[in-house]
């Protein structure tokens, strides 16, 4: 049995972070057979964290992000070519190009990509940019170092803010507009999104929450400013349309599998579900455009754009194609990601938005160190430190062993019980930027043992 | 079966030389409560737990034992390493704006060149012997001239603030059987003396400036503005002690260990470029600080199954759970070239140790110096002769015979 | 040479800012910064900060990808 996994043909399609480390995992574990890789950007797997940070900052150019290999892989690499579909019963996948790539395991990585600005005409506008790729990233460094009068960014998430904090740092003039109550309110809530919003202040944004951007204006094909729902109107030379992405699952429409606009939805041990719920055997998803049920989150189908992710369900993915069943091992990382802007260290683990209360744990807001702890029925599900990153592990335990909420007092730098308050998650509808974690849904209780890992 | 406990047996000096069975017995009986109501730990995921917990103190004062708390409570307040946060937050930011990032991010790296001198020329000081003390020739005055040149020491002091130093590591010392109230007493006075000897050498930089970290400190003009004198006065007390304590140690320890394993002593003569992890590696399997004897638990916690109640004095093992099984594959072999090596020879979390990345460089440059010049290196005798203390532990001599070479290649290694 | 950073594991310890000044820097007191791709007079120092690294977060390597024939975007300006 073990023997047949690691030979025949296994077909990767996505090219990127999770793509690669799923094929060096592969490799790792004794692949022998034939492997390819399809990715539709013509370049080799790159590093897209630095594209809103450094990168636009002018520190690094945009084309040195790669990613270091862990191992050699031993690949067919099929570089700017698109995959348009998935013959399940001839396990064939199809490519834009008109060729077929039979596998006998195929691997799902595809991603998200950048959702557009609504009006396509606008959309055209010179000036009118998102922020996924590697060229995106350079042509908006690009656009920055001009020294561009005024930068709009629409939607205050985490890439949003970022560029905001970047264009802060260049001293360019930039105005944040997000439909919801605060920046970062949709991945963090109340409490943090209100520390956001006077961070962002404080760093002289022009941060405007509560209002939508009616149309982008132009005149002879360049934008020259924008439109706001309460009729206000600001001139901008540059607007960064950060309104979230679309996972990359148009292409699976006609293949049978439970695949739609929240992603291919999977099992715990990264298997694809058919558009009946069966789960199936050969077809396995990774990344950010899987959907995949956590214990610790009641079994909610998540669907995650993290980095960590990324890595860690590439490797239980690949792990998984070339294991016999009892081998096999579930996705139950604890979700992590970070983010860094105006100065400030931003970490998180555990699913923030799975909550409905919070507390500072420790530090204080004035400070501007602090951890705030979020919880759910009186378990602990979350906690998000803002530069207090080394005691956060603590809180990643407690979220393992699914501890009480409201955590005991007794930290060192907050002895007083905790205040606590409503965690403040908006529904999604009302934000300009999609949260970066959602629960979608809920799969029956498949009766996985609740687990709680050692350490 | 012996009647004493780990903790009288781990400080008796008999088994200085060789702590690590008794750290394997700590291990095997999990957290262990000591006749004195003190708590070891021992195993790594426990020590691990225990230091990113922001319910452990670093403050002794929060002990429930008034003797404890009145001990400490004499003489100077408490340095960094000694209050939590935020204070300790505070005290530490201020002291790390002139020593490294986000302030003064090239200090460290700048002295590279420096070190390879020094290094350079204690082993010049060899040539011409065939039996050279390592601890007194080379790995006491390589980072003492280190330290002292960092913080703008004169030369000239150096052997009142071995003396103070050699005092106040003694008053940690917890054995049985000796006099530990006076030697408590006399550790407070020399921390006192050295604390307004350095005091008085800020006053000296406040109105006379050099380019060292005394002058900076005083002179920082930062947000938070610069440290409070007696502030001042504890931090650089602790810098200097920690300066001259801990990386002796490791130097030592490191030659040791490396003329015990010629495999991997010639392994790093071939492949001078893995001397970076074999200091890691010597972090985990020697470290200089065996365990940190200072926390309390600011409320009952649980770990491994025990209770450890509020203001009980808590020991955390590093040495031990570096050597744990759960953790590190094969824990007493030593790998130069080990992956994966979260070792604790630094500690972990807010705490950790501030001179880190100095004490990894001067390692660094000071074994790849001894390799590359000594020949024939000999231990006299194995185990050598070890200083007292359990805590900061390291042999107060070490005889080797070799002759020594011109050094041909010096620079980057 | 490429690297990358784990900023989940990192915990701020900085010992690469100390080790490798030119290729890692803090962004305020915690946010860790880095050249993805360093020139090669910086290899050692590198290498001194990826072991140094307590939480061994920092990965070094050659480019991925480097075999599939694609230039490293080297085109996209």
């Amino acid at each position: 049995m073990t023997g047949e996994l690691t030979q025949g043909r296994i077909v990767i399609v996505g090219a990127s972070l999770a793509g690669l480390r799923a094929a060096e995992t592969l490799r790792a574990e004794g692949f022998g057979g034939e492997l390819t890789l399809v990715g539709d950007e013509p370049h080799p797997p790159y590093d897209r964290p630095p594209l809103s940070k450094q990168v636009l900052l002018g520190r690094v150019a945009a084309a040195d992000a790669g990613l270091p290999a862990r191992r050699p892989v031993d690949a067919h690499w099929k570089l700017g070519v698109r995959a348009s579909g998935v013959d399940p019963v001839t396990k064939e996948v199809l490519l834009a190009d008109g060729g077929r790539l039979p596998y006998d395991r195929l691997l799902i990585a595809t991603g998200t990509r950048a959702r557009p600005w609504p009006n396509p005409e606008e959309a055209r506008l010179d000036g009118v940019l998102t922020v996924r790729t590697m060229e995106d990233a350079a042509g908006l460094a690009e656009r920055l170092d001009a020294g561009p009068r005024r930068v709009l960014v629409i939607g205050a998430g985490f890439t949003g803010s970022e560029i905001a904090s970047a264009c802060r740092e260049r001293g360019l003039a930039v105005t944040v507009a997000e439909r919801g109550p605060a920046p970062l309110v949709g991945a963090l809530g109340g409490t943090l999104g209100a520390f956001a919003a006077r961070l962002q202040r404080a760093h002289g944004v022009h941060l405007r929450c509560g209002v939508t951007v009616t149309s982008l204006l132009g005149s002879g094909g360049r934008l020259t400013g924008a439109e706001f729902s309460d009729g206000t109107r600001i001139e901008a030379d540059v607007a960064v349309v950060a309104l979230g992405a679309v996972r990359n699952t148009e292409w699976l429409a006609d293949s049978g599998l439970a695949a739609g606009p929240r992603g291919l939805a999977c099992d715990a041990g990264c298997r694809a579900f058919t558009m009946y719920g069966i789960v199936t055997d050969d077809v396995f998803v990774a990344g950010d455009v899987a959907r995949f049920p956590h214990p610790l989150f009641e079994y909610q189908m998540l669907s995650l754009e993290h980095w960590g992710n990324a890595v860690e369900q590439a490797e239980v993915a690949a792990h998984n194609m070339v294991s016999p069943g009892p081998r096999r091992r579930p996705h139950l990382a604890v979700p992590a990601f970070w983010s860094s802007q105006f100065g400030l260290n931003i970490k998180s683990v555990g699913v923030p938005t799975f909550s409905d209360q919070v507390t500072i744990a420790q530090g204080s807001v004035e400070e501007g160190r602090l951890v705030v702890v979020y919880g759910y029925r009186g378990r602990v599900t979350a906690a998000v430190s803002v530069n207090r990153a080394k005691w956060l592990e603590h809180y990643r335990r407690l979220i393992e062993t699914a501890a009480p909420f409201p955590p005991a007092p007794g930290a060192a730098d907050r002895p007083e019980a905790p205040r606590v308050v409503p965690s403040d998650v908006p529904d999604p509808k009302v934000l300009s930027h999609g949260p970066t974690v959602a629960l979608t849904g809920h799969l029956p209780d498949r009766r996985l043992a609740v687990v709680r890992p050692a350490g | 079966m012996s009647t004493e406990t780990l903790l009288e047996r781990i400080n008796d000096y008999a088994h200085r030389a060789d702590p690590y069975p008794l750290y394997a017995e700590l291990r095997e009986h999990g957290v262990a409560r000591q006749n004195d109501g003190s708590f070891l730990v021992g195993t790594y995921h426990e020590v691990a737990a225990l230091l990113h917990d922001p319910r452990i103190s670093s403050d002794v004062r929060h002990r429930t034992d008034p003797d404890e708390v009145r001990a400490r409570s004499d003489g100077l307040p408490p340095s960094f390493i000694a209050v939590d946060d935020p204070e300790h937050d505070r005290l530490r930011r201020l002291a790390m704006r002139p020593f490294g990032p986000p302030h003064s991010p090239g200090r460290i790296d700048a002295l590279h060149g420096a070190l390879v001198g020094i290094a350079g020329e204690l082993i010049d000081g060899f040539r011409g012997r065939d039996r050279i003390d390592l601890v007194d020739d080379f790995a006491y005055p390589l980072p003492v001239t280190v330290i002292c040149r960092l913080l703008g020491v004169p030369r000239e002091d150096m052997p009142a603030l071995r003396a103070w130093t050699d005092t106040v590591i003694a008053s940690l010392d917890r054995s049985p059987g000796e006099e530990t109230w006076e030697r408590q007493q006399a550790g407070t006075a020399a921390r006192t003396e050295m604390a307004e000897y350095l005091g008085e050498l800020a006053d000296r930089r406040r109105a006379d400036p050099a380019d060292d970290m005394i002058s900076a400190l005083v002179h920082d003009a930062g947000p938070e503005g610069p440290l409070a004198r007696w502030e001042l006065m504890t931090t650089l007390t602790l810098l200097m002690i920690a300066g001259h304590e801990t990386t002796v140690n490791l130097i030592t320890n490191g030659m040791l260990t490396l003329l015990r394993q010629p495999d991997a002593l010639e392994r790093l003569r071939r492949e001078p470029e893995l001397m970076p992890s074999a200091v890691e590696e010597l972090l985990r399997y020697e470290p200089p600080v065996q365990m940190l004897p200072q926390r309390t638990p600011l409320t009952d916690i649980e770990v491994g199954g025990v209770t450890v109640p509020r203001g009980a004095p808590l020991y955390l093992m590093l040495a031990s759970a570096n050597r744990d099984p759960l953790r590190f594959e094969d824990p007493d072999r030593f790998d130069p070239a080990r992956r994966d090596n979260e070792h604790f020879g630094f500690g972990s979390g807010v705490h950790s140790c501030f001179g880190a990345p100095l004490a990894r460089l001067e390692a660094q440059v000071a074994l790849a110096a001894l390799l590359r010049r000594l020949e024939g290196p000999r231990l006299v005798a194995d185990p050598p002769p070890y200083r007292h203390s359990p805590i900061l532990r390291g042999p107060r001599h070490l005889l080797i015979d070799c002759t020594t070479k011109d050094d041909g290649a010096p620079g980057e290694s | 040479m490429q690297i990358v950073v784990d900023l989940n594991r990192c915990q701020g310890y900085a010992q690469c800012v100390f080790l490798a000044p030119r290729v890692f820097e803090l962004h305020g007191e915690e946010a860790l910064r880095y050249a993805p791709a360093p020139p090669d007079d910086q290899a050692e120092r590198v290498r001194r900060a990826a072991a140094a690294c307590p939480v061994q977060a920092i990965l070094v390597g050659d480019r991925a990808g480097a075999e599939s024939g694609k230039g490293a975007a080297a085109d996209d300006r």
